[in-house]
C-alpha cells in the first residue's frame, strides 16, 4: 500500500472519469502532496463544484464537501472563517472556477483565506461532453464551438496574481512529481494559493482537436510545458506556443481570518478593561 | 435581571433574536430593505467573537452560510427579494443535504429591481417554490418588532431541530418601523441540532432516527463524510437508485409533515363566532386587526386568521373554521399568492374575495372594512 492510500476511500473506487483522463493523475498528486506536508486526516476538509473534477472529493477520505456549480470557494470560506483551524483544500475544473465560478474566484484571491485550490485545467466542459470553456483557446473546437472558438482564453496564473492570490503556480499530469511538489507548496502557504493542474481530456477536447490518444496528449504536456527556470534561457520565439509551469508568484500579505481575529482580539482586550 | 426595553426596528430586533439564539456566522451581501440587519452584525459579532462576512455576491454569500453550517456554526444570511432569487440555487442545496441555516428576506416591491424601498408580499410563493425540484419548506412572517425577535430565535430553532434551511419572511414595513420591545436577559429553549452517538465506523451521515432526522456531525471531528447536492443514500454518497432517490425525497417532507404540530403557529382574533375570516400576514395582519375590530363594532361578524407559520401553510387550522364561513377575505400585498393557498383549502365551501395591491402601497384597515361591508 502506498503512503497516500490511506487518503482515498477504496470502497468507492474505481472512479467515473473515463480512460486517458488526466484527472486521475491529479487526484494522486493531491492525495501525495496532503501527504508530504503531513495534513491531519481528521481536520481537512475537500471542497468542490460541479464537473469532472468535482467528483474527486468523493473518492478521498476526507471530510468532502460537493457544492453547486462555481460555487465550490463560497462553501469553503464559510467553512474556513467559521472554523480557521482546519485545512481547506478546493478542487475545481476550468469551467467550473473560471466562468460560473469566476467572481467568486477572484474574490477569493483578494481575501486571501488560507485555502489552497487546485484548478483542474483541460480546456473543456467534460461532464457536459465537451462544450467550449474559459479555457478553450480561439479557434480550437469544442461541440458548441462547431466552427472554431470565438472566444478567447484566460491565463488562470495571471488572473490569480492580479487578483491576489499569494501562491500562484502551474504544473501538470505528465509533470506528477513537480505537481506533487507545487500542490504541497501552497498547501504550506499561510494565504490563498492557486495550482493549475493542466490535465487531458483525450474523450471530449482531444478528439474534437485531433490531438490523438491520452499518451499523446500527455506526450504533447512533456513537449510544450518549459519550466520557469528553463523559460529565462530561451527568446520569445522559442516560446512561442510553450506553456511555463512551477512556480509563478510567491508573496506575503495578511491572512483573511488572521486579520478578523485580530479584531476579534483587540475588541475583546477592550472589553475586558 | 429584567429585560432591557428599548424602542427597535423589525430589522434590529432580528439581530437581538439571532444573537439570543446564539448566531455564530453570518454571510451576507447588501441589499435594501434588509441592509440594517448586516451593519448591526458587522458591529456586534466580533465582539462576541463570532465570524461576520460581507461575500461578493448573494449566491456566494448563501454558499458560505452552508459552509460554516457544516462545522457547526449557527448560520444565518439576510437579503431582500433580488437577492433572494439569487440564493435559491444554495437554498436547495441546503434543504436537500440538510444543513440548518436561517434566511431572512426583508420583502420589497418587484418584480426585479422594483421598488426597493416600498413594502412588499410578493415573496410569498418564493419562498415556496423559488429554488427547483420538489422540496418542503419552512418560513416564518412577523408583525411586530417583538415577534421578530421572538420568530428569529424560532428560526434557528426550527432549522437546527429539523436540519433545514427556514425563511423568516419580514415586509419591509415590519423590517423598518419602530415598537416598544423587551427583550429578556436570557431566552430558554434555544435548540442546537442533534449530534451522532456513534463514532466514526457506524456514523452513517443520512440514516435517519426515528423522528426521520438524521444525527449531524460536524466537519473537523473526524467522521469524514461526504455531503452532496446529487441524490445520495444514507452514506451520503450519489446515487442513481430511484428506489432510494424516492426514499429521500419522501422523508425530506415527511420529517416535516410529521411535525406540523410543532412548527405550524396561528395567532386568531374574534374567530369564535365569526361569519366573515380575514386571513392576513405580516404588516397587513395589522390593518386587518383593525378592521375586524371596526366591523364588530358595526355589528357583522368578522374575524382575523393570521398565519404566522406561513409554510407550512396552516392548512387544519383554516379548515377547521370552515362550518361557520360564509365568507373568506385574503389581503396581502401582492396580486394573488397566498390566496391561491387559502382557496385550495376552503375548497368552494366559501367564496374568497381578495384584497390585493402590488404599487408599493400599504393595505390601510379602510379598505379591509370597505371589502368587508361589500361581501356581508
Amino acid at each position: 500500500m502506498s503512503a497516500y492510500e490511506k487518503y482515498l476511500r477504496n470502497n468507492r473506487l474505481p472512479h467515473i472519469l473515463c480512460s486517458g483522463c488526466g484527472h486521475g493523475i491529479i487526484m494522486g498528486a493531491i492525495t501525495r502532496a496532503i501527504e508530504k506536508a503531513d495534513l491531519d486526516q481528521d481536520r481537512t476538509v475537500v471542497v468542490s463544484g460541479i464537473g469532472c473534477s468535482s467528483r474527486l472529493p468523493g473518492y478521498m477520505d476526507f471530510d468532502t464537501l460537493h457544492t453547486t456549480h462555481g460555487r465550490a470557494l463560497g462553501f469553503a470560506t464559510g467553512v474556513k472563517f467559521a472554523k480557521p483551524e482546519l485545512n481547506v483544500i478546493v478542487i475545481m475544473g476550468d469551467g467550473d472556477a473560471l466562468a460560473i465560478g469566476g467572481n467568486h474566484f477572484i474574490h477569493a484571491c483578494r481575501r486571501n483565506i488560507n485555502i489552497t485550490t487546485i484548478i483542474l485545467n483541460n480546456n473543456v466542459y467534460g461532464m457536459t461532453s465537451g462544450q467550449f470553456s474559459p479555457m478553450t483557446p480561439q479557434g480550437h473546437f469544442a461541440t458548441t464551438a462547431p466552427y472554431g472558438n470565438v472566444d478567447r482564453n484566460f491565463d488562470i496564473c495571471e488572473l490569480s496574481r492580479a487578483a491576489g492570490a499569494t501562491y500562484v503556480a502551474r504544473g501538470s499530469a505528465y509533470h506528477a512529481v513537480m505537481l506533487t511538489d507545487l500542490i504541497t507548496k501552497a498547501i504550506f502557504n499561510p494565504g490563498f494559493s492557486v495550482v493549475e493542474a493542466i490535465s487531458q481530456c483525450p474523450t471530449y477536447y482531444g478528439r474534437k482537436n485531433k490531438q490523438g490518444t491520452a499518451v499523446d496528449m500527455l506526450n504533447a504536456q512533456k513537449e510544450n510545458c518549459v519550466t520557469v527556470a528553463a523559460s529565462a534561457k530561451i527568446t520569445s520565439d522559442q516560446m512561442q506556443g510553450k506553456i511555463i509551469i512551477g512556480e509563478l508568484h510567491k508573496s506575503e500579505a495578511p491572512e483573511y481570518t488572521a486579520v478578523y481575529r485580530n479584531i476579534v482580539d483587540s475588541l475583546q482586550a477592550k472589553e475586558m478593561k | 435581571m429584567s429585560p432591557t426595553i428599548k424602542l427597535l426596528q423589525g430589522n434590529e430586533a432580528c439581530v437581538e433574536g439571532a444573537l439570543a439564539a446564539g448566531i455564530q456566522f453570518y454571510g451576507g451581501y447588501p441589499i435594501t430593505p434588509s441592509t440594517e440587519i448586516a451593519e448591526l452584525l458587522a458591529e456586534k459579532m466580533p465582539r462576541v467573537g463570532s465570524a461576520f462576512i460581507q461575500m461578493e455576491d448573494e449566491i456566494a454569500a448563501m454558499a458560505a452560510v452552508i459552509g460554516a453550517s457544516l462545522t457547526g456554526a449557527k448560520s444565518m444570511t439576510a437579503t431582500s427579494g433580488p437577492g433572494f432569487s439569487l440564493k435559491q440555487e444554495n437554498l436547495g442545496y441546503a434543504i436537500y443535504t440538510e444543513i440548518p441555516c436561517v434566511i431572512v428576506n426583508v420583502m420589497r416591491g418587484g418584480p426585479s429591481t422594483g421598488l426597493p424601498t416600498s413594502p412588499s408580499q410578493s415573496d410569498v410563493m418564493q419562498a415556496r417554490w423559488g429554488t427547483h425540484g420538489d422540496h418542503p419548506v419552512i418560513a416564518l412572517c412577523p408583525s411586530s418588532v417583538e415577534e421578530t425577535f421572538w420568530l428569529t430565535i424560532r428560526a434557528f430553532n426550527l432549522a437546527e431541530k429539523y436540519r433545514t434551511a427556514v425563511i423568516l419572511l419580514l415586509d419591509e414595513v415590519v423590517g423598518h418601523m419602530r415598537e416598544r420591545i423587551e427583550i429578556p436577559d436570557h431566552v430558554d429553549n434555544v435548540l442546537t441540532r442533534k449530534k451522532p452517538s456513534v463514532g466514526r465506523e457506524g456514523y452513517r451521515p443520512y440514516q435517519p432516527d426515528a423522528d426521520l432526522i438524521p444525527p449531524m456531525a460536524s466537519f473537523g471531528e473526524g467522521y469524514r463524510y461526504h455531503v452532496t447536492g446529487l441524490t445520495h443514500d444514507e452514506t451520503g454518497f450519489p446515487t442513481n437508485d430511484t428506489e432510494k432517490a424516492g426514499i429521500l425525497i419522501d422523508r425530506l417532507h415527511k420529517k416535516i409533515d410529521n411535525n406540523l404540530d410543532d412548527i405550524v403557529e396561528i395567532e386568531t382574533q374574534m374567530m369564535e363566532d365569526a361569519e366573515i375570516m380575514v386571513v392576513a400576514y405580516g404588516s397587513t395582519a395589522r390593518s386587518a386587526s383593525r378592521a375586524v375590530k371596526d366591523a364588530r363594532a358595526l355589528g357583522i361578524k368578522a374575524g382575523l386568521f393570521r398565519p404566522i407559520t406561513i409554510w407550512p401553510f396552516p392548512a387544519n387550522e383554516l379548515k377547521q373554521y370552515l362550518p361557520q364561513l360564509k365568507q373568506v377575505i385574503v389581503a396581502e400585498m401582492n396580486l394573488g399568492q397566498l390566496i391561491l393557498e387559502v382557496e385550495r383549502n376552503v375548497a368552494g365551501k366559501a367564496p374568497v374575495h381578495g384584497v390585493l395591491r402590488g404599487d408599493g402601497e400599504l393595505i390601510t384597515p379602510t379598505q379591509i372594512l370597505a371589502r368587508i361591508k361589500e361581501v356581508q
